[in-house]
């Protein structure tokens, strides 16, 4: 009997998503509608079109269809070969990458690349293969064969200089670390130095912010960044004048919010990056305190829902890597917020889902592909 | 298959856990970190995005108009297209803009310096003018090629403009640019207006003010004459451009100030001298109305207003004939024989004379070991106070000098206005010196200085030693003894003008005080006076009047010249006497009374008297003398 076009395209769509978790693509779906409709609003008065926008969310769908359909093991198995890729672009962004706005970051390739985005999925990878490799017969010293796979791109990308992108992959191959097991007594020294650290900076900002004085291992501009969020107005109308603009742009949005197109930091042209890094300022701005807790809400459900698929997946390359991907897609969201809401420094890292951007779409995409992947594929690989 | 080992897997759930937790708490800590901002903060963000977004732009008010007393406009504005420039827009590349457009529109290094100092006093925002006044065809071009210049329009703003040039210029003064030092002061004015009245907040308004009277009754009617600069709330981009109005306050246009001076008399006053320098004061006494105030030579206050060029500006400063010096107001003056009609009434007053009481003069007069020499060799014989007068005896004045001694002369002439501040209202009048034993302690530092000496009292009998007053102190005291002792303070304005309504409020001043004068003492001298232009010193000068003046003559000198020969010509001229006249007219009831001074011109009566004469004239008969060009109005 003769199928009902009805019935087709019904079942068209049942193909097309079956396998697909519900609970990860609706909270999916959620932050994708809202990232369209605040990117109406933000990309007022920028060069960017609808059509590019949609384009890239198409794209970003397209390539998490694909990876949720590529089993776990293809993954587990082409992991060397797609980190030796990333670090050997990497290099090659060394020796004859172009330059941009003082950055040697890109890769001329016939089309422009930038291989440390790559990096942010192939490190997680790596080391969830290698822990993987080492199963059961994991000793010491390969925390420290992990330590050499995790440095050697950081120690690339941060020398670009890239310290966002860097902080970004360290902290990926950071958490597989950890959730393999790195023992606590190595870690809570570095918590605690870290904890220190901050607060040392906080009490003698001012001294150490100094005009003449020069930090170890950092750039002058990197420097500047933490300076002016310890005190914004400390240059009102240069370093700290972003900080200082999208607080306002937070603030003056209230429990409410201003309303959709509503914004007037946004749309007079005072938040800076308004479409893409900082967008979150004109989502705050318009859709106030509301709006940002459904919107932290659909970001810790997305985590929630990642650990969660992570914790039922069947071995351990899976399971670290799901949730290595998970904590990614939480850094990026915490790193974002605190930044524009004035808690951390300004670093290049979009809002997942939300900032304009093919590249971290793209990305993005591949992370929850590949978390797709691992909940279709829980039973296949079980033994 | 690699075994399901339960101890890894329960270490990794235990991370997972410990991992939600990390999550959770970083969530709490941005959520708190909202709750900040957008609830505890939130009417701090919300006003400061609300003066981030709102700017005030100001609508300069109409100044008002200077109207003489006959009701001519010598101070106006009018509407001229000026190429503005938006900062923001062309930041960076000033100069590449300023060199394309200089090949459609003439553009001076002064507009391009002018332009970037606002530029940088303005930290890149706003609008500025960067040409002004474009004739049609530079309008034309620049519009043709509009579309190559964003951020650059054409638009209408008003300027100042005195339409008779040089004429008046002193007393009129000019406007300029506000500067930081004049800001300040409005300022203060502002906090001390507002403590009277909470709702003057609008003229608070400072930016609307671009242009501050800097001398002249633009800068004493300044107040009057600015109104009150209204502004637009527009919504502005972070760049300054304006996106929309949201309410806009209107300007209330400045007051029109209606001047007591005939503009015409001041016009023909100031060609009768020519080149030569000097001040001209004419008051009506009944009721102070300044009618002329001629300082020469003067210059052109329209070179001001925009900011007077380097050149124009040294040559001016530079000058030997001292061009910017308000001589009437400032410059001070040996009144010479001018004194001695004042010298004769405190005699009468004092009762040290009689009207018929005689001295003899031999031409000389000896105090102490010094002789003090009259005008005339041989001297003027059997002289009483008529004769004083009409001849200008010196011998007589130098006895009754010695005989009132320098107090009593003090006090007497103070009231009269001599070394006194006369209120007109102009700034930076000038004292002068009316000299006294006290002020003589006040104002020298050595002991020996501080003395008066008997022999420094003699010279100031005929109106030298240490006397020196401004041409407007010598009117002053003129108007009030003409207007029989009643005291009027001079001024230059007479009424304020509401430019809608033309609703005048007059803001003349009423009688200062009476001076206890005999009305006898004073027809005394008023006779006198009318005799000099009869068959006195300047008698040739008044031949043939309608009605009866008035005067005296007066030459003084400018420096000692001992006892050698003084021989007009051969003196360099800055060395030259000053030539000096006081008149009233109609003698019986005087409508106008005229000091003046020609500097280093030599007698009062050759060259002074004549021009106090054609003055007169045309004040009362309206004759115009031949060799002046005709009064034209400006169109």
């Amino acid at each position: 009997m003769e199928k009902s076009p009805l019935i087709k395209i019904k079942g068209f769509f049942f193909a097309i998503f079956s396998g697909l978790d519900r609970q990860l693509g609706l909270i999916l779906l959620g932050l994708a509608a809202i990232g369209f409709f605040t990117f109406l609003s933000s990309s007022q008065n920028t060069p960017v079109q609808i059509v590019d926008e949609l384009r890239n969310l198409a794209l970003s769908f397209v390539v998490m269809w694909i990876v949720s359909r590529i089993p776990p093991k293809w993954l587990e198995m082409g992991a060397i070969w797609i980190y030796g890729l990333g670090v050997a672009l990497l290099i090659a962004v060394a020796v004859f990458g172009l330059i941009k706005k003082g950055a040697r970051r890109w890769l001329n390739i016939g089309f422009v690349i930038q291989p440390s985005e790559l990096m942010k999925i192939a490190m997680p990878l790596m080391l969830a293969w290698y822990f993987q490799k080492r199963e059961g017969i994991q000793k010491t010293w390969d925390y420290a064969v992990a330590a050499i796979i995790l440095v050697i791109p950081v120690f690339l990308i941060a020398r670009q200089p890239d310290l966002g992108t860097a902080l970004l992959v360290f902290a990926a191959g950071l958490y597989v670390i950890i959730l393999a097991g790195l023992p606590w007594k190595w870690i809570l020294p570095f918590v605690g130095i870290g904890v220190i650290g901050i607060l040392l900076i906080i009490i003698f900002g001012s001294t150490i912010c100094a005009h003449d004085v020069a930090w170890p291992f950092v750039h002058n501009y990197q420097k500047h960044r933490i300076c002016t969020l310890l005190d914004p107005s400390s240059d009102p109308l240069g370093k700290g004048f972003h900080t200082i603009q999208s607080m306002i742009a937070i603030g003056s949005g209230g429990f409410f919010g201003k309303g959709w197109f509503q914004g007037t930091q946004a749309h007079l042209e005072f938040i800076p990056e308004k479409h893409t890094d900082f967008v979150f300022a004109v989502f705050s701005e318009e859709f106030g305190l509301l709006g940002n807790l459904v919107l932290l809400a659909l970001f810790f459900a997305l985590i929630k829902r990642g650990l969660a698929i992570s914790a039922s997946a069947p071995n351990l390359f899976t399971r670290l890597l799901g949730a290595s991907v998970t904590l990614i897609f939480f850094t990026y969201a915490f790193v974002n917020i605190g930044m524009v809401s004035g808690l951390l420094p300004v670093v290049g890292v979009p809002l997942p889902f939300i900032s304009y951007g093919g590249t971290a779409l793209v990305t993005l995409g591949f992370g929850a592909g590949i978390l797709m992947s691992i909940h279709r594929h829980r039973r296949l690989v079980q033994s | 298959m690699v075994s399901y080992k339960k101890p890894d897997l329960d270490s990794f759930q235990e991370r997972i856990h410990i991992a939600t937790l990390f999550v959770t708490f970083c969530f709490l800590l941005l959520i708190t970190r909202l709750v900040w901002l957008q609830l505890v903060s939130h009417g701090k963000y919300a006003l400061l995005a609300e003066s981030n977004r709102i700017a005030l732009v100001p609508a300069p008010a109409n100044r008002g108009l200077l109207i003489d007393r006959n009701g001519i406009v010598i101070g106006r504005n009018y509407s001229a297209l000026t190429l503005d420039v938006n900062a923001e827009e062309v930041k960076g590349n000033v100069d590449q803009l300023i060199n394309e457009l200089s090949e459609i529109i003439d553009i001076s290094p002064r507009d391009r310096r002018n332009f970037k100092r606002s530029l940088e006093d303005s930290r890149n925002m706003g609008t500025f003018p960067l040409r002004s006044m474009l004739n049609e065809a530079e309008t034309a071009r620049f519009m043709a090629n509009r579309y190559r210049f964003p951020g650059v329009e054409v638009r209408a703003r008003s300027f100042r403009e005195y339409p008779y040039n040089e004429l008046a210029s002193h007393l009129i003064g000019y406007i300029g640019r506000v500067s930081q030092k004049d800001k300040e002061k409005m300022q203060a004015e502002i906090e001390g207006a507002k403590a009277d009245d909470p709702d003057a907040l609008q003229a608070s308004f400072l930016p609307g003010i671009q242009y501050v009277g800097k001398i002249g009754l633009e800068q004493s009617y300044e107040t009057v004459l600015r109104g009150v600069p209204g502004y637009d709330q527009v919504e502005i981009t972070a760049g300054g451009k304006p996106v929309r109005t949201l309410s806009s306050s209107p300007s209330i246009p400045g007051k029109n100030v209606v001047l007591s001076v005939d503009i015409k008399l001041q016009y023909l006053v100031e060609q009768l001298y020519g080149n030569f320098r000097g001040a001209f004061v004419a008051i009506e006494p009944e009721t102070g109305d300044v009618l002329a105030f001629v300082s020469k030579p003067n210059f052109n206050p329209n070179d001001f207003v925009e900011g007077i060029d380097a050149v124009t500006w040294k040559e001016l400063n530079d000058s030997p004939q001292k061009p910017l010096y308000n001589r009437p107001l400032k410059g001070i003056y040996p009144p010479g024989s001018t004194y001695k009609p004042f010298m004769a009434l405190a005699a009468l007053e004092n009762k040290k004379r009689t009207p018929s009481q005689t001295i003899s003069d031999p031409g000389y007069f000896d105090f102490g070991n010094h002789t003090f020499r009259d005008d005339k060799k041989g001297g003027h014989g059997i002289v009483d106070m008529q004769k004083s007068i009409v001849e200008s005896c010196d011998t007589y004045y130098y006895t009754l000098a010695r005989d009132m001694g320098v107090n009593m002369m003090h006090d007497f002439m103070k009231p009269l206005g001599f070394g006194q501040i006369t209120g007109i209202d102009l700034q930076g009048e000038s004292r002068g010196v009316l000299p006294s034993t006290e002020w003589k302690k006040n104002t020298f530092k050595k002991p020996e200085q501080q003395k008066w000496y008997e022999g420094e009292t003699i010279s100031l009998g005929i109106g030298q030693g240490y006397n020196a007053f401004t041409i407007l102190q010598l009117a002053h005291a003129m108007a009030n003894v003409a207007n029989n002792g009643i005291v009027m303070k001079p001024h230059l304005v007479k009424a304020v003008e509401d430019p809608f309504t033309r609703n005048r409020v007059l803001t003349t001043p009423k009688e200062s005080y009476r001076i206890d004068l005999s009305q006898e003492n004073i027809e005394v001298i008023k006779k006198a006076m009318v005799e000099v232009n009869v068959s006195g010193t300047s008698a040739t000068a008044f031949k043939g009047t309608g009605y009866q003046v008035g005067g005296k003559t007066g030459t003084a000198q400018v420096f000692s010249l001992n006892s050698k020969d003084y021989k007009h010509g051969s003196t360099a001229e800055f060395l030259r006497d000053h030539a000096l006249y006081i008149a009233f007219a109609p003698a019986d009831k005087p409508t106008i009374v005229i000091a003046m001074v020609v500097e280093n011109a030599g007698f009062g009566a050759q060259y002074a008297a004549p021009i106090a004469r054609k003055a007169l004239d045309f004040y009362i008969e309206g004759k115009w003398p031949k060799e002046v060009p005709e009064w034209k109005r400006a169109p």
